[in-house]
């Protein structure tokens, strides 16, 4: 695995990567003007017979995404790029942005081509203030040198891109919210149908990718479906329903590792190889505990589960919602998993939106809970009911409008599950490990 | 037929009728519990009460079960759909959503206005559990006693349904209301100085489930068990909005919308629901007034009318053309029908007049847009007519050969001397005579003033019949749109006044009693433009009088459900 040469990432230690020059240097746009030659179709067939599944979590193949557009639509089209990035432990459109922006702005040009997009909204997480900058620079030269404008390339095509600067939430992430967010409205996720597809961005047809997603779409068109396909896990024989984990991911490690950082794999690494090969390990050689496969909404693996690859089916099969954004954090054997679940918990319940009322309610109940089995005053009987509530709440039970809740459930019931004994222990025990300052401000 | 399976029960759709499971339920009598879904407001499906499993009835009879629950009031229905609204899956829902939504509720039932007409309470006791998971201290959060200037909002009984954002977004289009904080650290609030003072800001109230949003006008007066509602119809201008007039013990506490799609839609205007004051007004008419030599007198029923009848009597002997009855458009079909017959009955020279309806501005359409246009589609619009039955009483008055004219044209004519006897209704809740008009009256032989309220020409009277508001009275309004619709009488008449019916009933020397439906189909046999009226009894909705399509399609709208509010104008 070592041997992987990273292709996403190739450009980020160059000098200047995030100039044009240096992009132009290196072949920049060249797969945008490829793609000009072809026809829309031609382009999203190309995308979609290589097998991208979309990086922003759900992993949904991108081409075919982009076919459920209504035919001969007399426009506007939007493409609505989706820089939110506020998963905890995410960091790779953040270092796509602001080390190689023009690899991004070279896939939201070729897809806009695809989709018959005239234009494209980037929207980016208000707290990126140095991509935010990049961003800004990166497309005024693009507007000067007539990549983007009317008429590119002399190719007939016109497009424009905008930088939408985020609300600083969470929801905003969620493809719905973020279209209510760029129209200026409270980042409420949308009830679908419609989908985005059909009617988004002002009430009409819009497809909303990630960064990552973006820059892969530059690597596919640059390189082939041959060589997108060469990476990767194809789909398992054994599931019919099963798209397949083509290409290189970036992979976010963090926590308790050597050397955490963004890593470019193959996706299907496991997160043991990821963790001693590229991590270097856990600080002083201690245990792990457990470890979030991709973004804390997903769930953890147990120790025993160290070897499960980091494929879209792979944290599936070990009871994790899924791949995510394949944010990997690692929880040392000195950590408590009631301190970390109540953790999680407080970060969703500060980011539900408040629309439904299960996610509203739920998400604060399981932080109090947490937060009074941590100040000592647990029962046995919170852990069903924190079984209980976090797996009633969300979208797969059908009690709310977007993932959030689904995602703020998971790793309370994942951590009751496998480390339940560690769970009764703490309440038996009836310590507390509330710092202090953790009071300060709490409810 | 499209058909619909509601827990095992067929239910047939019209061919083109487009419902959600929550409609679709209620068409079989089934209730599915619901708070954000309203049905004349977009469909947010947050709140979800509404969860239901559905399912696809297959040609071959099998059916498909979607695999988890779904919110009734976003799933539209079709031919062969199964909606489960009872099984343990869709009860657990229910529970739980009603746990989340009590979780931080106060409970202040006791001390709230809502209770006994409560969301919260109702859904709680038929699909909630009886106690709370909660062990932590509730969110508290803090009162906004100034929402508008009839409104309050108690923030932590807010089940953040949104209905109130949403009305001043969609309906008046003043968006004074909004969300502000997120999670469960959510209220509803005004932007800073801009409070929710719009003219049809009283409906939020209405529309809140629970006792968050209140009517400062009607808070802690009354505990809503105690009140007795009666139908009746607005009788604030002439759109006429069906409504509740809810009293107890002869006092009026509230005015409340009812959902009528041939009317107004669901809501009603401020105007109209705070307008009522003035049935309770100290200088309300009590008891029946004669002049007698020794001044004027208060008389019995018994004495005054056999002597009004003389006087009527020999004035249309002595100068018939001089005689008049002067009707208003606050008057019902059946009060004009009865005086406009009794008169004629005098003689057929005698003259009816009508005093024209008062106009203040302009219609005012809603959702207004931010430079405060009306949308060119309105939802709900308050007419510049103010006064009820304009149209109605105008079908009489035209039907016996009377015209419209001005108070000061009538007046004029008592001063020249052309006439000399006077029977003046009025029932107009503002003043409808000045002092310096009323002089006009000293030259008229006969003034008769029937009335509710104290007025200038009181003084000028021979008598003085006390009459009673809309809220006392049964008749018939007909709307600016040809719709018919039944008042009802829901409260006695404060001393001796009678329902102004009653007194045209009796004076005419009619007998038996006063019975509106009764003289409904008198009036349909008679006068053909108000030959609808032949049914008696108008429903809740009442009919429109113009063509046999509209009153089929008034008659079957039982069955109607309303999609969008507004008038259907
Ligand atoms: C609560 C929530 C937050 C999300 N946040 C992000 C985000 O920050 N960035 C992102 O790309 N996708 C996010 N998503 C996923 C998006 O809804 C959407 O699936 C994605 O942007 C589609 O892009 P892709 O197909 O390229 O992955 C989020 C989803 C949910 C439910
Ligand atoms: S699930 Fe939570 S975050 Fe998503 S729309 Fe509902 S309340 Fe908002
Ligand atoms: S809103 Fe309903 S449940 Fe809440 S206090 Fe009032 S009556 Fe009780
Ligand atoms: S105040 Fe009432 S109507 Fe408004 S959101 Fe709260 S519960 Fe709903
Ligand atoms: S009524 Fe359906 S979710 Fe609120």
């Amino acid at each position: 695995m070592s041997t992987y040469e990273p292709v996403l990432l190739a450009r980020i230690h160059k000098e200047q990567s995030h100039t044009l020059d240096s992009y132009l240097a290196d072949g920049g746009y060249e797969s945008f003007k490829k793609a000009l030659g072809m026809t829309p179709v031609e382009v999203t067939t190309l995308v979609k017979d290589s097998g991208l599944r979309g990086r922003g979590g759900a992993g949904f193949p991108t081409g075919l995404k982009w076919t459920f557009l209504p035919k001969d639509h007399p426009g506007p089209i939007y493409l609505a790029v989706n820089g939110d990035e506020s998963e905890p432990g995410t960091f790779n459109n953040r270092i796509l942005l602001e080390k190689d922006p023009h690899q991004v702005l070279e896939g939201i040009a070729i897809s806009c081509y695809a989709i018959r997009s005239n234009t494209a909204y980037l929207y980016l997480r208000y707290e990126y203030g140095a991509a935010w900058r990049a961003l800004q620079k990166a497309v005024a030269e693009c507007y000067e040198k007539g990549i983007f404008g009317k008429n590119v390339f002399g190719s007939g095509f016109d497009l424009d891109v905008r930088l939408h600067r985020g609300a600083a939430a969470y929801i905003c992430g969620e493809e719905t919210g973020l279209i209510e967010s760029l129209e200026g409205k409270r980042a409420w996720p949308r009830i679908k149908p419609p989908f985005p597809a059909i009617e988004g961005l002002f009430r009409k047809p819009t497809i909303v990718n990630n960064i990552e997603t973006m820059a892969c779409v530059t690597q596919i068109l640059k390189r082939g479906i041959d060589w997108f396909k060469s990476i990767g896990v194809p789909p398992d024989p054994n599931n019919p329903r099963d798209a397949g984990s083509y290409g290189p991911k970036l992979y976010c490690l963090s926590g308790h590792v050597n050397k955490p950082g963004c890593y470019e794999v193959p996706l299907g690494i496991t997160a043991r190889q990821l963790i001693q090969e590229y991590g270097g390990g856990v600080p002083g050689g201690r245990g792990i505990k457990a470890v979030v496969p991709g973004g804390i909404s997903m769930g953890f693996l147990a120790p025993s589960e160290l070897d499960t690859p980091l494929d879209f089916n792979g944290p599936g099969k070990v009871g994790c919602l899924g791949l995510g954004t394949a944010a990997v954090v690692v929880i040392d054997d000195q950590t408590s998993m009631v301190d970390v679940v109540y953790n999680t918990a407080r970060f969703f319940a500060h980011e539900s939106c408040g629309q439904c009322t299960p996610c509203r309610e739920g998400t604060n109940w399981m932080q109090r809970i947490l937060h009074r089995i941590r100040s000592g005053q647990g029962r046995m009987e919170d852990l069903d009911l924190l079984l209980e509530v976090s797996g009633g709440i969300g979208m797969m039970p059908g009690t709310t409008i977007c993932g959030l809740a689904d995602g703020a459930g998971w790793p309370v019931k994942n951590a009751i599950r496998k480390f339940r004994s560690e769970f009764e222990e703490y309440i038996q025990s009836g310590r507390s490990t509330i710092k202090p300052c953790e009071l300060i401000g709490a409810h | 037929m499209p058909t619909v399976y509601v827990n095992d029960q067929p239910v047939e759709l019209k061919p083109d009728e487009r419902l959600n499971c929550i409609q679709a339920a209620q068409k079989a009598g089934v209730e599915i519990p619901h708070y954000c879904w309203h049905p004349s407001l977009s469909v947010v499906a947050s709140c979800r009460m509404c969860l239901v499993e559905v399912g696809d009835k297959k040609p071959d009879g099998t059916v498909a079960m979607v695999p988890k629950v779904v919110p009734g009031c976003q799933t539209p229905v079709k031919d062969g759909t199964v909606i489960v609204t009872n099984s343990p899956k869709v009860q657990a829902a229910q529970r739980g959503t009603l746990e989340y939504l009590l979780l931080n509720h106060p409970l202040d039932c006791p001390v709230c206005d809502q209770a006994g007409e409560c969301g919260l309470q109702d859904f709680s006791f038929k699909y909630g559990r009886a106690y709370s998971r909660l062990a932590e201290p509730k969110n508290q959060k803090k009162d906004k006693p100034y929402i508008g200037d009839q409104i309050t909002l108690f923030t932590d009984r807010c089940i953040m349904c949104t209905r109130c954002v949403r009305f001043t977004r969609e309906i008046s289009g003043t968006a004074e209301l909004q969300v502000v904080s997120r999670g469960s650290g959510e209220e509803i609030d005004i932007f800073p100085g801009k409070p929710c003072n719009n003219k049809l800001a009283g409906n939020v109230v209405d529309l809140c489930p629970v006792g968050a949003l209140c009517s400062k006008d009607f808070l802690y007066e009354q505990r809503v068990w105690w009140l007795k509602g009666k139908n009746s119809v607005c009788a604030g201008c002439s759109t006429g909005c069906s409504i509740r007039v809810d009293q107890n013990k002869d006092v009026v506490y509230r005015l409340k919308p009812r959902s009528n799609p041939l009317a107004q839609g669901e809501f009603m205007c401020d105007e109209g629901r705070f307008g009522w004051k003035y049935i309770h007004s100290e200088h309300r008419l009590k008891f029946p007034m004669q002049k007698l030599p020794a001044g004027i007198t208060p008389v019995s029923w018994p004495q005054i009318l056999p002597a009004l009848r003389q006087a009527l009597t020999e004035a249309a002997k002595r100068a018939p053309e001089k005689l008049a009855v002067v009707l208003t458009p606050f008057m019902t079909v059946e009060e004009a029908y009865l005086l406009c017959k009794y008169l004629k009955s005098l003689s057929p020279a005698a003259r009816l007049l009508m005093t024209p309806a008062p106009v203040v501005g302009a219609d005012d359409s809603y959702p207004k847009d931010l430079r405060g246009q009306a949308a060119p589609q309105p939802k709900f619009t308050i007419r510049a007519e103010k006064a009820p039955n304009r149209a109605g009483v105008e079908l009489v008055l035209h039907h016996f050969g009377g015209t419209v004219e001005s108070l000061d044209s009538i007046l004029a004519q008592v001063s020249q001397g052309t006439l000399e006897a006077v029977y003046l209704t009025a029932g107009s809740p503002e003043g409808w005579i000045t002092d310096e008009q009323a002089k006009s009256l000293a030259k008229a032989k006969l003034v008769i003033v029937q009335d509710l309220l104290d007025s200038p020409a009181l003084p000028w009277a021979t008598f003085v019949l006390p009459g009673t508001s809309w809220a006392e009275r049964d008749g018939t309004f007909v709307n600016h749109a040809g719709l018919a619709q039944a008042i009802h009488r829901g409260l006695r008449s404060p001393g001796d006044a009678w329902p102004d019916g009653r007194i045209c009933f009796e004076l005419a020397g009619r007998t038996g009693i006063f019975h509106a439906p009764t003289i409904r189909q008198e009036i349909a046999g008679e006068i053909p433009a108000l030959a609808a009226l032949i049914v008696g009894d108008l429903g809740d909705e009442g009919i429109f009088l113009k063509s046999a399509g509209e009153t089929a399609s008034a008659a079957d709208s039982e069955t109607q459900v309303p999609v969008t509010g507004g008038s259907r104008s």
